[in-house]
């Protein structure tokens, strides 16, 4: 290359490079905003959350959360069954689902032949695919009447005159109710805990494993000795993910729940969610009172799972955290 | 020495009935995939027919489809889709390339993970209390920025998670050449990274297209066939929730055959999702 | 005694001004090298709070070979990543003294990094091919700085890639991904990326320590092809290597350049006892 050509290119060259520098920071700071603007996202929703709940708690105080009336022809409302049955039919949801997602989870790194893996945790993934709202009329038009025609009555009959627990297994037997929502819960939820499970099962060091078995444990053994112990805090993340799922479901609890705002003690009783409260009657809202009232629960419901993910995701980062660093 | 055998075979007994128990679990899981996807089509596929494509939702006991429901579905899929997915890549961008370390990105990356779970009605109520609420009337761009606010966490994580799998060697490499790092990233890891940005948004449409919650007062439904954004507009997931819940008889057909086929196309979507990042990952 | 060591007991026979000014006990083995490509002077190199070179002196001969030779860790490849300033692309990696790339200090606050590394080129250990075709790959950094015909640009490609001796092997190939190349073919596509941009000094880094031992052979007699038109240096962990294809060897260790010179001078007559404990084999 003559010297001639050589400097022709460079001064071209520094020319671009001063457009190359502008680009760079522009596209920085593009994806900067970009970023700023889910955090910004948050602030926003819990900023309007509170700003338009804010009539209801100043009209109603703290009675808005220890008090069972909901009552819109008197614009009186309060919480408390919304919140008592958002959280019992969770608690009922994970009663089921994490024994069962920690038995998929067992089934998928410790038992299956490595041609089934794949497929299972494909199938049990599907799960969370399917929209909620296909688990809802399933639970109202094919679930709920089977249960309550051939399995809730033997229920009634026979756990519902035991002391202590027989009152939660009171009532006639409709199909729909808290418990039928927490077990349409369970399912959905299955897919998200049994995930979370075999992603940190399968971070246990083969070396931790083969010198269990090494000693004569069985598998069982080694599962409830070794893994578990090891993965617990990731385990815990899992469930506390699979509950926040569980806190904001809406569209298959709406379904089968019943939408009476009655507390009751019976689990087959009808009742309702903070969420199928606000799918059911936000439309309908008339007045600032009711509205602002509908608001108010979706803010509490906001900070509740925002709680319980948070706890979820901090779980979940000191099971990473140890995995960096091998204990 | 008896002492010992009975001990060893009480811990076989707990080991049989346990794994058992692990089995039964999987099952009991799989038992309600099947149980669901044969209610779908053993109350779906019957009503299915060419009207449901060509015709506009009807009036109760009157024959009908739900065209109008499908290309309002479009629509507001297609806006989340539009503004959820460049946010998400360039804040992925911006958290796996300038600032992996920075306490900043923590945060974004946390708060991005509670709204990846974030309860779907309360999205729809915020929606409402700044768009709807302002505007005074349900609408489409409402529903559509309401589905935006799902899919972005999505996006958002699943890019970030796939930008992190491209090795540094390759900015290196290209950052080598001379080239700026905007190049760097759009043109080479981007790129290296693509089946796996494809699969994020291809979950997050997956994702979107069966939430009912958040339309339920933003998009609200139309009888009929609109595609005016500005107004409310017809939709699958609404559709079938008013349908469903209905006392006709031909209403819930409609809803039937509309749950068949938004379900299965969803899961067709996720199983294509998989298979793309399965075959076009970069990283053996 | 030029500063390259922190206790001056140890004679080096680095080359600095110094050295050349008569400092050197044996003048008839400094390595007098005029006009230098590069001029090293008092480079010091940290890793957050880690200093992985300590204060190096040392002058790159134009159109040579040179090479860094040193048991792993001892900084040869981070000497290797400052002349191109690769290295500014982590936040927490810095280097202070200076780099005179044709009497210009390369570490200068407002000297252009992108303009910088099109001059100096680089090669690295494993093959980074871009997730593109073969034509892309080297097309990508052309594009960077240079506008060219379709016709211009395929002439530069081929131009390349036979001076990566690869035409031959690819030229039925262009349109097939860079990454469905063999290893060997790979490193000499990534050469003949690096070649494309016309840059002057090629810094390779070990670029052939992933390979087996045809295609090795294959890439040192194109770095002695290539030496003539371009400075070569090259990081290696295989003496033999160094020994066949430089002109110059620098052996290093724990962040120190104990010892340079020619490299037939270094191999037969080594001055320290560390570089001949080295190059017998007795530890590294």
């Amino acid at each position: 290359m003559t010297v001639l050509a050589r400097s022709a290119a460079q001064r071209s060259r520094s020319r671009q490079a001063l457009r190359s520098a502008a680009a760079d920071v522009l596209f920085r700071n593009v994806t900067r905003v970009a970023a700023l603007l889910v955090l910004a996202l948050m602030i926003a929703i819990l900023v309007v959350l509170v700003v338009q709940a804010w009539p209801a708690f100043h009209r109603f105080g703290w009675h808005f959360f220890s008090g069972r009336e909901w009552d819109p022809a008197h614009a009186t409302f309060s919480a408390l069954t919304s919140i008592f049955g958002t959280l019992v039919t969770s608690a009922i949801a994970m009663v089921i689902a994490v024994p069962v997602s920690f038995g998929i989870a067992l089934f998928i790194t410790e038992l299956a032949p490595t041609w089934l893996r794949r497929p299972v945790s494909t199938a049990v993934e599907l799960l969370a695919a399917i929209p909620s709202i296909i688990y809802g009329m399933w639970g109202l038009f094919v679930f709920a009447p089977l249960f309550g025609e051939y399995v809730q009555p033997w229920i009634i009959e026979h756990i519902g005159s035991w002391p202590w627990v027989g009152v939660l297994f009171q009532g006639p037997p409709m199909g729909i109710g808290i418990f039928t929502a927490g077990l349409i819960l369970a399912i959905m939820v299955i897919p998200f805990i049994s995930s979370v499970m075999r992603d940190v099962f399968s971070l246990v060091p083969t070396v931790l494993k083969e010198s269990a078995y090494g000693v004569g444990c069985t598998t069982w053994e080694v599962v409830w000795r070794v893994v578990l112990p090891y993965t617990r805090v990731g385990v815990m993340g899992g469930i506390m993910l699979g509950l926040g799922r569980a806190l904001g479901e809406t569209m298959a609890v709406t379904f089968v729940i019943g939408n009476s705002h009655t507390l009751g003690v019976s689990l087959f009783n009808a009742g309702n969610t903070i969420s199928s409260t606000l799918a059911n009657e936000f439309t309908e809202a008339v007045g600032p009172t009711y509205t602002s009232s509908l608001i108010a629960l979706g803010l509490i419901l906001f900070l509740i799972t925002f709680v319980v993910l948070a706890l979820a995701k901090l779980l979940l980062l000191r099971m990473a955290a140890r995995e960096g660093s091998p204990t | 020495m008896n002492t010992v055998s009975a001990r060893y075979l009480r811990r076989r007994v707990v080991n049989w009935v346990n794994l058992s128990m692990s089995v039964l679990g999987t099952l009991f899981g799989l038992f309600w995939l099947v149980w669901l996807l044969w209610t779908l089509v053993d109350r779906g596929v019957r009503w299915l027919g060419p009207d449901l494509f060509t015709q506009s939702t009807p009036p109760p006991l009157a024959p009908g489809g739900f065209a109008n429901a499908i290309v309002g579905s479009i629509l507001i899929t297609a806006l989340g889709v539009i503004v959820g997915t460049p946010i998400g890549i360039l804040a992925a961008t911006w958290l796996a390339e300038f600032s992996r370390r920075s306490r900043l990105a923590a945060v974004i990356r946390f708060v991005n993970d509670i709204l990846l779970s974030a309860p779907s009605i309360v999205i729809g109520v915020f929606i409402y209390g700044v768009v709807v609420a302002r505007f005074g009337h349900f609408s489409g761009w409402a529903g559509g920025l309401a589905l935006a606010i799902i899919m972005l966490p999505v996006v958002l994580r699943t890019t970030e998670d796939m930008l992190k799998l491209v090795p540094d060697q390759m900015r290196e490499a290209a950052a080598a050449l001379g080239a700026p790092r905007w190049r760097v990233t759009v043109m080479v890891v981007y790129r290296a990274a693509l089946g796996g940005i494809i699969t994020g948004v291809l979950l997050g449409v997956a994702r979107i297209s069966g939430e009912t919650a958040p339309l339920l007062f933003t998009a609200l439904n139309n009888q009929f066939w609109s595609t005016d954004m500005n107004r409310p507009i017809a939709n699958l997931p609404v559709m079938i929730f008013q349908f469903a819940m209905s006392p006709y008889d031909n209403w819930q057909h409609l809803a039937w055959a509309a749950a068949l086929l938004i379900t299965l196309a969803i899961l067709a979507l996720s199983l294509f999702a998989r298979l793309v990042i399965r075959s076009r990952s970069f990283v053996k | 005694m030029s500063p390259m060591h922190r206790d001056d007991t140890v004679p080096t026979h680095a080359v600095s001004p110094q050295m050349l000014a008569g400092a050197g006990r044996d003048p008839a083995r400094a390595t007098v090298i005029e006009n230098p490509k590069l001029a090293i002077r008092r480079l010091d190199f940290y890793y957050g709070g880690f200093q992985a070179l300590r204060a190096i002196n040392m002058d790159i001969a134009e159109r040579q070979v040179t090479a860094f030779i040193g048991p792993s860790g001892c900084g040869k490849s981070t000497l290797l990543r400052t002349l191109n300033r690769i290295y500014d692309l982590y936040p927490e990696q810095r280097a202070s003294g200076e780099i005179l790339l044709d009497g210009r200090n390369i570490l200068d606050r407002d000297q252009d990094l992108n303009a910088l590394r099109a001059k100096v080129g680089m090669v690295f250990q494993k093959p980074t091919p871009f997730p593109m075709s073969v034509h892309e790959n080297i097309a990508f950094g052309v594009r960077l700085y240079e506008r060219l015909s379709r016709t211009k640009m395929d002439d530069r490609v081929e131009w390349a890639l036979r001076k990566a001796a690869l035409w031959d092997e690819v030229k039925d190939k262009l349109r097939q991904g860079g990454t469905r190349l063999s290893g060997g073919q790979q490193q000499r596509l990534c050469i003949a990326r690096a070649i494309a941009v016309k840059p002057e000094v090629l810094l390779l880094d070990e670029p052939a320590s992933a390979l087996d031992p045809i295609s090795t052979l294959k890439i040192e007699e194109l770095i002695a092809e290539l030496k003539s038109d371009y400075t070569i240096v090259l990081v290696t962990h295989n003496m033999q290597q160094a020994a066949r294809v430089s002109d110059y060897t620098a052996f290093m260790y724990l962040g120190n350049l104990v010892e340079y010179a020619d490299t037939s001078t270094l191999f037969t007559n080594p001055a320290q006892k560390q570089t001949e404990d080295y190059i017998t084999g007795r530890y590294g």
